[in-house]
């Protein structure tokens, strides 16, 4: 199979629906003339024109809001947030408009809708742009979260959530745009279901569930842990709404010990919420307390240091699986 | 009981397309509606907010009558008087205030969340400024998709310093859309005039900071706002761009049905009275011998029949099953 970097397997499944699908446009800011600020959308403006790769003022809650109406009658617009946090300026529109007109409506109107672009601590950008929103934006019913963490995932994810006909997020990673790995040609037709977990490498004696950047970390870990004896199974969620339950209590069920490696603050945290249903489902399979690495529960330094200190890392999950191998 | 009461024969006689009585019958089915609602609300079988535009009348249907069917019309959370404008059925819209399945959100929306697909009416929104960028979007896809309808947006006096009311109106400028915006001035962003919430004396300048045409119109003369509107909507069409209207107009209750509205004298709710849209039209009509006493009568039984028969309806109606609690959070039904 051929590698590709996530940036360049985003870049294809934008291409391919927008092909595919002339309803389906892409708007943000700088996604146009700017090739996007992360060079995501590249060369989408001179194959598609200005007609459907639209740059936009800064205006979050305005062009957000403005993918919205246009989804409420067909449209399937791509919003690019250039980084989420900046999505915190249009929180109205993406958790009251977005998710609440079907409901509202009666079932009138769906929003056939994807907000993407990246999420997530980069490299130290400080407090205001290293939000990460997964735990926030799956609070909301109505609303999916897709949070890819290889090309092939963040290829097939999004090709897939622009075909959905619900509001769904993509949450990309900054700090993956440049990594590359095997996806298939580009005349197969990668579709991605949301709400399926892969187990991105099968062990014996402890789950590590992660996401999006956690799931180097986790992959690195299990490769010196099995140096160790400890073989460990790498569960990558790939979207946390719709959550894949079943995939998650096979391998817990199976290991008996788990670990929870999030990018988010820990408090109400993707984490806490997985784990509270572990314990629901399979309490009894359980042979230690399941422990999560997130950050640490303060504003994010600029000091790369400190940043360092706050961010998940392999070594804080090699801590903890060793810790629930009450090693 | 059918969802649709059908009018009387003698009503219906007088409502020919064109005639001017049906901008009177309009807003007298908007005002016997609304005032049966409060009654209902009083009795606390309406829950909820509920936000009436009783004095308001003249702003909707003078704008709506303007309209092609296939406009979009989008509005805030005052908003029962722009579904019934448009066609929606008082049963329908009874039926939502009371929360059944007959109603036209399904019971699922309420007084702030009214939807009529079927009639182009996409809401109901009930955060203050957060419908302007959708009312946008709407315009954006009419022009994506070359097609020569126009976007109706209304919108509050409160609506103008959200920051949502700024970001739309700049990229509806910037990208020559097809929207009329209508701001409903009544004075109050609930009980703050609205000297005390903008800097500017005149709602209408704001639109100059967007280099948009606009214009004042009187919301409490029905020929007047359909006229404005036209000559809008007119405009719009013949080459696409957005377009401000200040509309003056005035509630006579309060903000929401739990609002006494002790920030105004009576003195100025009674001056406004004197400028009633309903009173003042039907004066005219008598004047220019378009209709009779007998005939006012008329119109004003059957708004009030259908009132009566919209609660009844409502009240008969039932709830929504619990089955159907999942089946709208997302399209393909409920995510497990």
């Amino acid at each position: 199979m051929r590698e590709i970097t996530y940036r360049q397997a985003l870049n294809e499944a934008m291409e391919e629906e927008m092909l595919r699908d002339p309803d389906v446009f892409l708007i943000g800011e700088e996604v146009a003339e700017y090739n996007g600020a992360y060079k995501v959308s590249q060369g989408l403006l001179d194959k598609f024109g200005p007609k459907r790769v639209l740059d936009t003022p800064i205006s979050e809650a305005g062009f957000a809001g403005l993918g919205i109406g246009a989804a409420m009658v067909g449209l399937r617009p791509i919003v690019e947030f250039m980084t989420f946090s900046f999505s915190l300026v249009a929180f109205d529109q993406v958790v009251n408009n977005a998710p609440n007109m079907l409901t509202m409506s009666g079932g009138q109107f769906h929003i056939p809708i994807v907000f993407r672009g990246p999420n997530g601590p980069a490299h130290q950008l400080g407090a205001t742009h290293s939000h990460s929103t997964e735990s926030l934006y799956s609070n909301f019913p109505g609303l999916k979260v897709a949070v890819p963490a290889t090309a092939r995932d963040a290829k097939g994810l999004l090709k897939t959530a622009i075909r959905d006909d619900n509001p769904v997020l993509v949450l990309e990673s900054e700090l993956l745009y440049n990594v590359s790995s095997p996806v298939e040609e580009k005349e197969f037709e990668l579709l991605i279901p949301l709400g399926q977990a892969e187990v991105k490498r099968e062990g014996q004696d402890v789950t590590i569930i992660c996401y999006a950047q956690t799931v180097r970390m986790a992959l690195s870990a299990a490769d010196d842990l099995a140096q160790h004896g400890i073989r460990v199974e790498v569960l990558d969620l790939r979207t946390i709404k719709p959550l894949d339950r079943e995939t998650i209590v096979h391998s817990v069920s199976k290991t008996h010990r788990c670990v929870i490696a999030e990018q988010n603050k820990p408090f109400c945290g993707i984490g806490a919420e997985i784990a509270f249903q572990i314990q629901r489902d399979i309490f009894d399979e359980l042979d230690a307390p399941i422990l999560r690495v997130a950050q640490e529960e303060v504003p994010m330094p600029y000091n790369e240091t400190l940043e360092a200190a706050v961010l998940p890392s392999k070594e804080k999950i090699i801590e903890a699986v060793y810790r629930v191998c009450y090693l | 009981m059918p969802a649709t009461i059908s009018l009387e024969n003698n009503v219906a006689a007088l409502l020919s397309k064109e005639s001017e009585l049906n901008l009177l019958y309009q807003m007298l089915l908007i005002r016997r509606f609304e005032e049966r609602a409060s009654q209902a609300y009083q009795q606390q079988k309406i829950g909820g907010f509920c936000h009436l535009y009783i004095g308001q009348e003249a702003v909707v249907v003078g704008a709506l009558a303007a309209t092609r069917d296939d406009d979009y019309i989008i509005t805030a959370y005052r908003d029962h008087a722009h579904a019934i404008a448009r066609g929606t059925s008082l049963t329908a819209c009874m039926a939502e205030l009371f929360g059944k399945a007959t109603g036209c959100s399904r019971g699922l929306g309420g007084s702030m969340h009214f939807f009529d697909r079927s009639r182009n009416m996409y809401g109901g929104h009930a955060i203050v400024g957060g419908h302007i960028p959708l009312a946008t979007g709407l315009a954006f896809a009419s022009q994506y998709r070359g097609e020569n309808r126009c976007t109706l947006c209304f919108l509050g006096d409160g609506a103008i310093n959200q920051g949502a009311f700024h970001e739309a109106l700049n990229l509806a400028a910037l990208w020559k859309l097809p929207v009329l915006f209508i701001v409903e001035n009544n004075l109050f962003g609930m009980g703050t005039h609205v000297t005390r919430a903008a800097s500017v004396k005149e709602i209408a300048t704001r639109a100059k900071g967007y280099d948009m045409p606009s214009m004042i119109a009187s919301g409490m003369e029905v020929r007047h706002m359909r006229d404005a509107v036209q000559t809008a909507l007119n405009a719009i069409r013949k080459k696409p761009h957005p377009f401000f209207m200040e509309a003056r107009t005035y509630r006579y209750r309060g903000h929401s049905m739990s609002d006494p509205a002790t920030y105004r004298t009576k003195e100025e709710l009674e001056k406004y009275k004197q400028e009633d849209p309903i009173t003042d039209f039907k004066a005219i009509l008598l004047a220019e011998g378009k209709m009779d006493e007998a005939q006012f009568q008329e119109l004003d039984r059957e708004a009030k029949r259908l009132s009566a028969e919209a609660l009844r309806f409502a009240e008969e109606s039932l709830d929504p099953t619990l089955a159907d609690l999942y089946k709208y959070t997302f399209v393909n039904g409920a995510e497990k």
